[in-house]
């Protein structure tokens, strides 16, 4: 159980005062690291987007963003990562719903944290080799329809080497990110709400629909937010599905950073990063309100 | 402070408050994985009537209620309400009103949507819904919180609206789960005789589940003691209180310490004094001695001697557990001016009052 | 009885038709793995990581592998002696900076690799010129990569220790705060450190973002260049890779399930 906390400088003594500033030194190491990896990082990313390759202010790598190009590549993005978010959460919940009420110490429970936990974190390389080795050209599968039902995926044409193939395996790593974010939510419904909706009339359906569904809906929002922001980031599979190219945001950002001048403009790749920062920014600020909200009724 | 009841004629709840309907539990036996929790237990409920189940975690209990209530199936027995076996009928169309030990109320609804849930699954029209919650919500005083989400209530609001939520429906039985102890000891005296003032007004049977025995001697018209899944005595709480049937029941009621004796018909005699009996017995008994008829006494006066135990100071008064020369435990309830020490060297004596005996066994 | 819970037959149904969904995948690569080139399966692809003759194709998996390994240890090294004692500071001196410390553990989440690679180009360059271009370097940016999760598992740890109490106690007896946090504190955090550092090391190997980017060689980029050689190479490390990782994390939560069993 943690103790209350209490507040730096008071009644503790003249003891904690002479200490203090000692303390706040240990603090600047990590403040330091913090400071020159993460932000200033994040804020040369952001700046480069305001200045030339000679360094001189200006506005034009900015308005790339409204290119038609580039709003191409958000608006792929954008139905890439809604889409598999979508299906993501929805067969997340699913799964989620599955395992309620099992043991948490049980074997099913363990197993299946520890493989959403691997899968979530199955770094996204990897994962594109596993789905070229399932339905890539020369996969398993692909060989299996081809040979067994005379089925050729690729009929018209080989798609998962272009932004479709993206969407198998963003679910793959979306359905566990759920069933880890969503889990705790599912689980904090409480039985005696289910009860006392039976001793006052309802029905299992009404019990959903009217309480279990409108308990839960923040948290599946928040959750889907937090799936949309991940596969908007995501690079890695993208990167190894397609060698070439820029359909989505993350591409882009690649093309912009290995070629001088894509467009014809320079430091395009740090007009990219805002652009994407500010909808990743957005999407998150979104989630952790939410998220706040939800975790009232969870208590 | 507790509210007076709001007028009859200007509450449709109190307005229409009726006879109560019998209830009977007939033979139930329960298990779980290979263990028995319940070994047929009978008990019948006259319409109107206020009974508790009391006894210690694991007695069976909870069990019994939710058996009661639906949220369970027996492996065998019968349920009756009003005299029709509900046995098979599932809960929610058993037209009970129940009110558990915590979480009981809907997060995300507010007070008064709570509690006109049960009419609205009904098929009640929103505003007609609306209208008798707020007369529920008036009966426990809460009708200017109607607006409030429950957390923003405490906990003994919270109960008291999971209360009017349950009454609202007119339900034919309304069970409670050990509702109160959850909640602060202030809190849970007030609350008890709310319930029970309301119990009355409305007429409606009841059965109320608690492991606190003060609180089921004090608002109980009949209580049934139970341990290991069966019923050991039910009655009334002076009864139970007097004339305890088992020692489990005398040790679970009033806080009993039971001392040896040899009874001859209509008396018995404890460490030289005689006594009245309860019930007549003859032979070697275990006697019951209620801690208000043991007292402190000197010399030639003193009964029995020996060392003390443990002394608690319970604001009114003090408990001193004394430990006998002859190796008995015995609690004296004294006024909190003595304070008797640990290892102290006491004599004890006993007021002329019956006690309970049981033959030894 | 939790009258919330599905029916049997809707768990199974559930079960086997996500199950079969990701069990499909890594089914397929471990049958991928097992092509012959003279047609049917075997285990030529396999033998191919101890047969000499392909050494050579092997061999920028194997410093990928190795650079990465390092990265491993010296991000865990960034979070146990970087992040761990800045968060029992924080905790015991400053509880008023906890929200501050959560948004910023959050944050990595929120700025994407990929933005953030941009703006680490410049100053790696400047690394390069004071520490060299070894890839160790890459370290410090994946100590930022694993915040989140560091952090997570850490503060979990922190929260069901009573660490004011114990470190009152220890400086009554008259430890010094190196002894304390060391001997005293370190010991009943064993289990969220030893999670952060496993799931650190699971995340340094499967990072490819930052490394492709800044140019240098690690296991995953090792993967891709390989992968136009010899595409039967990569689907063999995916598997050895997943496989452990899927251990490293039994272990902690095996480690979870023995702690919580000593405090009960």
């Amino acid at each position: 159980m943690a103790s209350a906390p209490v507040p730096a400088g008071t009644a503790r003594g003249a003891g904690s005062r002479r200490s203090a500033w000692w303390a706040w030194l240990g603090l600047t190491p990590f403040a330091a690291y913090v400071l020159l990896f993460l932000a200033l990082p994040t804020v040369l990313a952001l700046a480069s987007g305001l200045f030339t390759k000679t360094g001189a202010f200006t506005w034009s790598n900015l308005s790339a963003l409204v290119d038609p190009a580039v709003l191409s590549t958000f608006a792929s993005s954008t139905w890439v990562s809604l889409l598999t978010a979508i299906v993501g959460a929805v067969v997340g919940a699913l799964v989620c719903y599955a395992l309620l009420g099992m043991n948490p110490e049980g074997a099913v429970r363990q197993s299946v944290d520890a493989a959403a936990g691997v899968l979530a974190q199955f770094g996204g390389v990897m994962l594109a080799f596993a789905f070229i080795a399932t339905i890539g050209v020369q996969g398993i599968i692909t060989t299996l329809l081809k040979d067994s039902f005379g089925v050729n995926i690729f009929e018209g044409g080989t798609w998962i080497y272009e932004v479709p193939g993206l969407l198998l395996p963003y679910i793959y790593f979306q359905v566990p990110l759920m069933v880890i974010t969503f889990m705790p939510a599912l689980a904090a419904l409480k039985p005696q709400w289910a009860e006392a909706n039976a001793t006052l009339g309802g029905t299992r359906a009404s019990f959903w629909l009217h309480i279990g569904f409108p308990v839960l809906a923040p948290s599946f929002l928040a959750s889907l937010l937090l799936l949309f922001a991940n596969a908007f980031s995501s690079y890695a599979t993208a990167a190894a599905l397609i060698s070439q190219g820029s359909q989505i945001v993350p591409l882009q950002i690649r093309a912009a950073l290995t070629s001088e001048t894509v467009l014809g403009r320079e430091n395009l790749a740090g007009a990219l990063a805002l652009g994407m920062i500010i909808v990743v920014g957005v999407v998150m600020a979104l989630y952790s309100l939410i998220q706040r909200r939800a975790a009232r009724w969870q208590a | 402070m507790t509210a007076p009841l709001p007028r009859t004629q200007d509450n449709a709840l109190l307005a229409d408050a009726g006879e109560g309907t019998a209830v009977q539990l007939q033979g139930i036996v329960k298990s779980y994985s290979g263990n028995t929790v319940l070994h047929g237990v009978d008990l019948d409920i006259a319409p109107g009537e206020f009974v508790s189940l009391l006894g210690p975690s694991g007695c069976g209990k909870t069990t019994l209620l939710r058996v009661l209530a639906g949220l369970e199936g027996s492996d065998s027995g019968a349920v009756l309400l009003g005299g029709k076996d509900v046995s098979r009928v599932p809960t929610n169309k058993r037209d009970i009103g129940m009110v558990f030990q915590s979480y009981s109320l809907f997060p995300h609804l507010r007070v008064v949507e709570n509690t006109a849930f049960g009419l609205r699954r009904r098929g009640v029209g929103k505003a007609d819904a609306a209208k008798r919650a707020l007369d529920a919500l008036a009966l426990v005083g809460l009708e200017e919180h109607a607006d409030k989400f429950p957390h923003q209530l405490s906990g003994g609001q919270q109960q008291r609206v999971a209360l009017a939520r349950a009454l609202v429906t007119e339900p034919k039985v309304l069970l409670l789960d050990e509702p109160l102890s959850a909640l602060d000891a202030k809190v849970r005296v007030q609350l008890r005789d709310e319930i029970r003032r309301i119990q009355l007004r409305l007429g409606i049977t009841t059965v109320f589940v608690t492991h606190d025995q003060e609180e089921a001697l004090a608002v109980s018209d009949r209580i049934a003691v139970m341990s290991a899944g069966r019923i050991e005595q039910i009655g009334s709480p002076e009864e139970l209180y007097g004339a305890p049937a088992t020692a489990s029941v005398a040790a679970f009621v009033g806080l009993s310490s039971v001392v040896g004796g040899t009874a001859d018909g209509a008396s018995v005699e404890v460490w030289g004094q005689t006594l009245p009996l309860q019930t007549p017995a003859t032979g070697a008994v275990d006697v019951y001695l209620r801690p208000e008829n043991v007292v402190f006494a000197e010399g030639a006066d003193a009964a029995a001697r020996g060392t003390v135990e443990e002394s608690t100071f319970l604001g009114s008064m003090r408990r001193t557990v004394v430990r006998t020369d002859a190796g008995e435990r015995v609690t004296v309830q004294h006024s909190p001016g003595i304070r008797p020490a640990f290892g102290d060297a006491v004599g004890i004596a006993l007021l002329g009052e019956p006690v309970a005996a049981r033959p030894r066994r | 009885m939790n009258s919330l819970a599905p029916s049997r037959l809707t768990r199974w149904i559930i079960g086997i038709l996500v199950g079969a969904f990701f069990a499909i995948p890594l089914i397929s690569t471990f049958l991928y793995t097992l092509h012959d080139p003279k047609g049917g399966m075997s285990w030529v692809n396999w033998h191919k990581l101890i047969d000499p003759a392909f050494a050579s194709t092997l061999q920028p998996i194997w410093t990928g592998l190795g650079n990465s390994l390092v990265l491993a240890v010296v991000t865990v090294v960034i979070v146990l002696v970087l992040l761990a004692p800045t968060m029992i500071l924080v905790h015991l001196r400053f509880p008023r900076l906890r929200p501050v410390f959560e948004f910023l553990a959050l944050l990595p989440i929120s700025i994407p690799a990929i933005v953030l690679v941009v703006g680490l180009s410049p100053i790696y360059l400047q690394i390069a010129r004071m520490l060299g271009t070894g890839t160790w370097t890459l370290a410090f940016a994946y100590g930022i990569t694993v915040l989140p999760f560091a952090y997570r598992a850490i503060q979990a740890s922190i929260d069901a220790a009573d660490l004011r109490t114990l470190s009152e106690a220890a400086r009554t007896l008259g430890a010094g705060w190196p002894t304390v946090v060391i001997k005293v504190l370190a010991p009943n955090l064993r289990q969220g450190l030893l999670a952060a550092s496993l799931i650190s090391v699971a995340v340094v190997l499967g990072e490819f973002t930052i490394a492709s980017l800044l140019n240098r060689q690690v296991f995953q980029t090792a993967m891709v260049v390989v992968r136009n050689q010899d595409p039967y190479l990569p689907a063999i490390f995916t598997l050895l890779a997943l496989l452990l990782v899927f251990v490293l994390l039994l272990i902690i939560g095996r480690a979870a399930r023995g702690h919580r069993k000593a405090r009960s």
